[in-house]
């Protein structure tokens, strides 16, 4: 009889645990394929100039933020104050890839919302961001010194994010060797 | 040096297969890879329903690299290692989904050794209330002598 009570009780409370878990994370934000794998080889010409290039050694030898975004992104114009402030205060070089974009729009978008990047690859096709796994812009890929991708925000960076994860996790890197 | 940029751009974009450039065994390929893998924008269809930018892209990569000679089995993987098991919408069973692939027999298995039992205790219960029954049924005829109902055989 007592079986009667225990089991729908424990059936019970076992979908509740399974729906509260269901309800309470974001099913849009998908697990990268790439944490703790080495960032995709790139080489494309920089959004300043058609003839200039860069390539995926400019993340050998310190810690890199790797920033997707496009001028057609609203999130990314939410962000771009504090991408540029992470760059500040940890001194970690943001590289920008530009997604899909045109490179007049782009050079404009810079030029009214600030310029947090030191360099700026054009991805006009967007082929470098399907090999980073990039479903939506924005997209931030946490880089350390040998290269290898640590940490990824999909879409715009929270100041909570910022402040919580992303700083931390920029300096720990940049101390280990 | 622009204009040789542009136009070795052109040609490389003419270089590369569409949809419609393959042969009819390669575009029965294209429908089912495409149908098969999921679009990340719009989750919940597939790379060849949805309108999404990033989805034309990818059945782009597809045509391109059926196109190119390139295995189902290679272009699945070329789409997981960018973007993780997830794109497939037939996941391969291993330890991140084995609840995936064995729950719905586990359920299954629950269902029927539930239904098993409930049918084993409904095929006892009515042998205990017949016996009853009888018993009543016994005295009751004890008491009258009459025969209850007895079906009357019609000469017709």
């Amino acid at each position: 009889m007592r079986w009667r009570v225990v089991v729908p009780a424990v059936v019970v409370a076992g979908l509740v645990v399974l729906l509260g878990y269901g309800l309470t994370r974001q099913p849009s934000i998908l697990p990268s394929a790439l944490i703790n794998k080495p960032a995709p080889a790139f080489n494309l010409p920089t959004l300043d100039a058609a003839d200039k290039r860069v390539g995926s050694d400019v993340l050998k030898g310190h810690v890199t933020l790797v920033n997707v975004w496009a001028s057609w992104c609203v999130a990314c114009r939410e962000e771009n104050d504090l991408v540029t402030e992470i760059s500040q205060r940890t001194g970690v070089p943001v590289l920008g890839i530009n997604y899909k974009d045109k490179r007049g729009d782009a050079k404009r978008w810079l030029a009214r919302f600030g310029n947090p990047f030191a360099v700026v690859a054009f991805d006009r096709s967007g082929q470098v961001g399907i090999d980073w796994g990039v479903a939506a812009v924005p997209e931030s890929f946490v880089v350390d010194r040998h290269g290898m991708i640590r940490y990824k925000v999909v879409g715009a960076i929270t100041r909570k994010e910022m402040n919580k994860v992303l700083i931390p996790k920029l300096k720990q890197l940049q101390q280990a060797s | 040096m622009r204009i040789s940029l542009i136009l070795l751009a052109a040609f490389l974009m003419t270089g590369l297969a569409s949809a419609t450039d393959l042969n009819g065994p390669q575009r029965a390929r294209y429908q089912q890879l495409t149908g098969d893998l999921r679009c990340l924008i719009c989750q919940n269809r597939s790379i060849a329903d949805s309108d999404a930018p990033l989805a034309k892209d990818l059945r782009h990569i597809v045509a391109r690299q059926i196109a190119q000679g390139r295995t189902d089995a290679q272009i699945k993987q070329y789409l997981v290692d960018r973007y993780g098991q997830w794109v497939l919408y037939d996941p391969p069973f291993e330890f991140a989904t084995w609840l995936l692939w064995l729950g719905p027999f586990a359920l299954l298995l629950v269902g029927l050794i539930m239904a098993l039992t409930i049918v084993r205790k409904r095929r006892d219960a009515p042998r205990r209330h017949a016996e009853l029954d009888r018993a009543r049924l016994a005295r009751v005829l004890g008491e009258t002598d009459k025969p209850i109902n007895r079906p009357r055989k019609d000469h017709s």
